[in-house]
């Protein structure tokens, strides 16, 4: 890359997954995370009860991410081949645990309010 | 609790960090001018240029000459001809790149005049210009092959032809497909002339190696690259490790032999060497032939260079540095035609492309030009489905590495591939709009 800037990042990405596309994954993430957001400030506290059901997705979103990338780009494990790989490998899951967790989390505290999350305990 | 409140908070600041580096992107102010600017050819140095040139200059008449009515990505050859891409891939429409500010005139260039500072299409229409760009690519000069012709590829004869076009790179992977299922003699080589990314045919060597060996033919199969000269790539550093590459593929190589014909009946090649012809036997090839500047450059103008090992084939005679040409000022070159000892990759193009803008910017603007290309070019040299090296060189045979203790460049990386797979296209037609 000659620069690296925002613009150039985007416009690659626009390029990757179409305009709108891409948009509209920026659009579900920016929500996702507000959403998220949003019911922290509204409960004023986290639930430990739906952080740990949170948690328990992240297994799938990580292994989800991985399979997803190594699928598009008909690659697969046996193909790393230095420390960088490694690195690409488990920040890919990451993204993917984490993804799945800020989701999860949001969507149990949308659905349960947190007297009900009281209730069930 | 704060895990994930710090996770949000970490994701936070990674964008803002972003923001920030897009600071340095403003850009320059809109210069007013009436300059008639020509552009030949709407390939991508000729595409990016007409989108940053109409961007920077308000009130230019750009005019870009090409009849193609197709734009072809062809990094994404490689890709077809492993049956990885659709042919689709690397199909567009010229008229998709092309500014609102610019005007395409879908004709072929039969002549340029530098001293009436002309341009005259194959129908007679002349164009008058103030600034020239040539970046009108290069051709394959298929009918120096003696006995061969594109007709032959994909008949089922095991000739392949991966540098013709998408449809070509499609029929290729059905004889590499086929050829890997049975096993046999995979002959591959290069011309002698100044070619359009060195490294695919080495690329192709190995993809198909790949294949065998996954299809568990390649202990029944002979693999041999019939090198044009001494050395299998430029760069010295490079040329060891794919010496050192080949070795552990057991691909065989050959030196200074040089395609002179094919016969598709025998299936044999035949070569010149300096001992005089030689014939291998083959059962899959992928034909790659001599290149050169087209017609209208090489012989309807003088253009070329007029001596020297670059002037038979009619490559413009640029200053390395600027691009800018040595006889007439008012002529730039891009691309696959810039006579310069590198960079015949679009990689070389992207950064060719703000060169030849900052100096017909500058002229026009009457200020000092500042850009200089210095031979950059990049190559992701595909070593099997999955893995890849990102090699990056200069004029002076050195690494210049993007990634600097990041992605080593003489490793065999997925992130490599990953980058050839998913990023390159995107970055492609990032600059190709002028935003890369």
């Amino acid at each position: 890359m000659e620069e690296l800037t925002l613009g150039t990042m985007i416009a690659v990405f626009e390029e990757i997954f179409g305009r709108a596309l891409f948009w509209v994954m920026v659009a579900a993430a920016v929500a996702i995370t507000a959403g998220y957001l949003y019911v922290l400030i509204r409960d004023r506290r986290v639930s430990w009860r739906k952080y740990l059901v949170a948690q328990i997705a992240m297994i799938p979103g990580a292994i989800a991410a991985v399979l997803f990338v190594q699928q598009v780009t008909n690659s697969g494990f046996r193909d790393l081949g230095g420390p960088v790989d490694l690195l690409v490998l488990l920040g890919v899951a990451a993204m993917g645990a984490v993804g799945a967790a800020i989701l999860v989390y949001t969507v149990q505290s949308l659905i349960w309010r947190p007297e009900e999350d009281q209730a069930l305990r | 609790m704060s895990l994930n409140r710090r996770q949000a908070l970490a994701t936070l600041m990674a964008g803002a960090a972003l923001a920030g580096a897009a600071g340095g992107e403003a850009r320059a102010q809109r210069i007013e001018t009436s300059a008639r600017i020509v552009i030949l050819g709407a390939g991508a140095a000729g595409a990016a240029l007409a989108n940053r040139l109409s961007e920077r200059l308000d009130g230019a008449v750009i005019t870009v000459i090409d009849p193609r009515v197709e734009h072809w990505y062809q990094p994404g050859f490689t890709l077809i001809a492993a049956g990885l891409k659709p042919a689709s891939y690397s199909v567009s429409r010229t008229t998709d790149w092309l500014p609102r500010g610019a005007t395409l005139l879908a004709e072929a260039v039969a002549e340029i005049d530098p001293e009436a500072k002309t341009v005259t299409t194959e129908s007679g229409v002349s164009v008058g210009y103030d600034y020239l760009v040539v970046a009108t690519g290069l051709v394959l000069d298929w009918g120096a092959i003696e006995g061969f012709s594109l007709d032959l590829v994909g008949q089922g004869n095991g000739i392949g032809a991966v540098y013709a076009s998408p449809e070509h790179a499609a029929k290729t992977w059905a004889e590499m497909d086929r050829f890997t299922e049975t096993g046999g003699r995979a002959v591959f080589l290069r011309p002698a002339t100044e070619m359009k990314c060195a490294g695919a045919p080495l690329k192709y060597a190995f993809l198909t190696d790949d294949y065998a060996r996954r299809k568990g033919t390649r202990g029944r199969s002979e693999f041999i690259y019939a090198a044009n000269n001494q050395s299998l790539f430029g760069v010295p550093i490079v040329n060891e490790k794919l010496r050192m590459l080949f070795e552990r593929q057991e691909i065989g190589v050959v030196h200074d032999h040089v395609l002179k014909a094919i016969d598709p009946g025998a299936k044999t090649l035949t070569f010149d060497t300096p001992g005089g012809e030689e014939t291998l036997e083959f059962d899959f090839t992928n034909v790659i032939p001599p290149m050169r500047a087209p017609e209208a450059v090489r012989n309807n103008s003088p253009l070329g260079w007029q001596e020297g090992p670059w002037s038979a084939d009619g490559w413009l005679e640029v200053d390395r540095a600027t691009l800018r040409h040595v006889r007439y000022p008012e002529v730039w070159a891009a691309g696959d035609i810039a006579g310069v000892p590198k960079g015949k990759t679009a990689a070389s193009a992207k950064w060719q492309v703000p060169v030849v803008e900052d100096g017909i910017v500058s002229a026009i603007a009457g200020t000092e030009a500042t850009e200089t290309y210095d031979g950059y070019t990049s190559c992701p040299l595909i070593t099997r489905v999955g893995r890849a090296m990102l090699i990056e060189f200069d004029y002076h045979n050195n690494l210049v590495p993007s990634f600097p203790g990041v992605i080593a460049p003489l490793e065999e990386l997925w992130i490599s591939w990953l980058m050839k797979e998913v990023a390159l296209k995107a970055t492609y037609n990032a600059m190709l709009r002028g935003r890369a």
